[in-house]
């Protein structure tokens, strides 16, 4: 099943003394379960397509839908609440709220959901636990490792039960050990419980555990490689 | 766990929240200390005026206040006396007759101000007995007179002495007598030390041949914010279209003009202080929101609507305020109090210098609860229309452009 379909997508810049286009003409489907990498060198549009199809930014023309529904035409009201409960987002600076305990962190994206304490808290740790640290739960993102960090963020991005989870640079800030396990996580996720990864990475690591690359060059689809 | 953000938040940066917090508390606390002291001179010169001669309320015939003769006098009976006591508020009801008389000793003639008096409840409203300087006060059955000491100088006359007033009494009766100098006061104000004459009510009645007649009943209250009140209940009782009951603020028409022009330039300064203190908090809210652009970007993208963020970035503001506000308040309460109680009392050059416009040489303080509630609101409302600031911002922000911008 189709979880996104980009079709034919451009982004033009306009800010800049001469326009910079960012994207042209760029088309792709991500089915559920899928753990796709998008790679490309600097400037190949990579923040430019993960922002759009986390409805984060308009394309210029073309159209995302996820799960059928066209996100391009949305107002930013509609989108936020949109991406609340459909998409999952895991940043290179892993972003937590610094007054927020580990444990409220991942509780805090079903509070915006409406969510019934009780669960939250039990979702919460459950996912903690999955990700190997439920200990820290009472501590602050500012007493973890970045890698401990990174796996708060991935149980955020899971808490609010999205259709795919978008993580521009997840390795990017951490060292090997701390990228192997964050990445041995997110692979169980994904086989297990069919979790839909999209990351955008330099990171080769990231790119060896991929199982689909697409690979971008000045806005353009340059490769889409599906492994087995 | 909003209300828990927002707390934590606002301890996430502590020196940022401390001046902000330190600003509004000293804005409060000096906004208070300021006003306090306005209005406690305010408070006390209207005190000193009512005591000093016209009561907080007077009642007298209709048309006296504009012409002072003694034919607009009224009949003194005790159903009026019990009427106006007997009225909530009400502590003294004090009798008088007030003309002018030439008063002469010698060779030596000036005009006089004749005051007739009750001497015990005068001095309830007046504390007239405090001013003697020389002899003793009067009894309600003397039949002397006590002058102020200008008076006594000009006519060369002492304690023993005997002066001769002579007007025109009630309906143009004649008004002679001739009466011993029992007491010499010493008023501050220069006319009324210079031609004041004090009689007992009764030897004034008779001076003017006025027959058990008044021309004021001047009263005093329990407190000087509740004037209106009881000059609205006494006007109920009496036949008004005979009697007119006016309070300080009719009485004393410039001394209200003095106070509401003075209570002006005090608010121009306060408005100056709050401007002064709301430039400094501004500042740090922009710094705030300068510092959490980023974080504003992300809770976007995650899915967190602009009203409920701005509804925490509110909160966080509210919750500074008040701190800011309760520690203003706390602050200066106890030393409002403290000086409420011991005003600040100046001496030498300075002191005689004040003295002799009439106005006691000290620093009196108010504690109205007004004052305190005004300043806090005012802060209050301050602080958060210049919180506005973030939430314009939040309310036009991008999540890209803020998270781009921000790094």
């Amino acid at each position: 099943m189709s979880v996104i379909k980009v079709e034919n997508i451009t982004k033009v810049y306009t800010e800049t003394a001469v326009p910079v286009h960012a994207l042209n003409g760029v088309s792709f489907e991500i089915q559920e379960g899928e753990f796709t990498a998008i790679v490309g060198p600097s400037g190949c549009g990579k923040t430019t397509l993960l922002n759009i199809l986390g409805g984060l930014d308009h394309p210029t023309s073309g159209r995302v839908e996820i799960s059928n529904i066209d996100i391009t035409e949305m107002k930013d009201s509609d989108l936020i609440n949109f991406r609340l409960n459909n998409i999952g987002f895991v940043f290179q600076a892993y972003n937590l709220i610094p007054v927020l305990t580990t444990l409220e962190n991942v509780e805090f994206i079903m509070l915006l959901q409406k969510v019934d304490k009780k669960k939250r808290r039990k979702r919460s740790m459950d996912l903690l636990e999955q990700m190997g640290i439920a200990e820290k739960a009472n501590q602050r993102p500012s007493e973890l490792s970045g890698g401990q960090q990174q796996r708060v963020a991935v149980a955020r991005a899971l808490a609010s039960k999205p259709n795919f989870i978008l993580a521009d640079e997840p390795t990017a800030n951490l060292d090997s050990v701390s990228t192997s396990n964050l990445l041995d996580i997110m692979a169980v996720m994904n086989r297990e419980e069919k979790e839909t990864f999209i990351f955008s990475t330099h990171d080769q690591r990231v790119i060896d555990k991929a199982r689909r690359v697409i690979t971008l060059e000045d806005g353009r689809v340059k490769s889409d490689e599906i492994r087995e | 766990m909003y209300l828990t953000l927002a707390w934590r938040n606002i301890w996430r940066n502590k020196r940022r929240s401390f001046i902000t917090i330190g600003s509004i508390t000293f804005a409060v606390f000096l906004a208070c200390i300021m006003r306090s002291m306005q209005l406690g001179s305010y408070e006390r010169m209207i005190e000193n005026a009512a005591r000093f001669y016209t009561g907080y309320i007077q009642v007298h015939k209709n048309g006296f206040w504009d012409d002072k003769t003694i034919d607009n006098s009224f009949e003194y009976n005790k159903s009026l006396i019990s009427k106006i006591e007997n009225t909530p508020g009400v502590e003294v009801a004090v009798p008088r007759v007030e003309s002018f008389a030439l008063a002469a000793f010698g060779t030596k003639t000036k005009g006089a101000f004749v005051l007739g008096i009750a001497p015990e409840k005068e001095d309830q409203l007046t504390r007239v007995k405090d001013k003697l300087v020389e002899g003793s006060y009067l009894s309600k059955d003397d039949k002397s007179v006590m002058i102020a000491q200008g008076l006594a100088e000009y006519l060369k006359m002492g304690i023993g002495d005997t002066i001769i007033l002579i007007s025109q009494g009630y309906h143009g009766a004649n008004a002679a007598g001739i009466y011993p100098v029992k007491g010499i006061m010493k008023f501050p104000i220069p006319d009324q030390n210079n031609q004041t004459v004090y009689l007992p009510l009764k030897e004034a009645q008779w001076f003017y041949n006025l027959e058990n007649q008044l021309t004021s009943i001047a009263l005093v209250v329990d407190k000087a914010n509740h004037v209106e009140i009881i000059v609205a209940d006494i006007s109920v009782q009496l036949d008004t279209t005979a009697l007119e009951v006016m309070g300080w603020y009719d009485l004393m028409p410039d001394l209200v003009q003095g106070i509401e022009i003075d209570n002006i330039s005090g608010k121009v300064m306060l408005w100056i202080l709050y401007s002064v203190i709301g430039f400094g908090m501004f500042g740090t809210y922009l710094m705030m929101t300068a510092e959490r652009m980023y974080e504003f970007g992300v809770m976007m993208s995650v899915g967190m609507k602009r009203i409920l963020m701005q509804f925490i970035i509110f909160i966080e503001m509210v919750m500074m305020t008040s701190i800011g506000v309760i520690m203003g308040v706390g602050i200066s309460l106890p030393i409002l109090i403290y000086y409420y109680n011991n005003p600040i009392f100046i001496s030498g050059e300075a002191a005689t210098a004040i003295e002799n416009f009439g106005v006691e040489a000290a620093y009196f303080f108010s504690l109205q609860p007004s004052l305190f509630y005004n300043q806090a609101w005012a802060i209050f409302i301050m602080a958060l229309i210049l919180s506005l600031y973030p939430l314009i911002i939040i309310q036009n922000l991008k999540p890209v452009k803020a998270m781009r911008e921000a790094i």
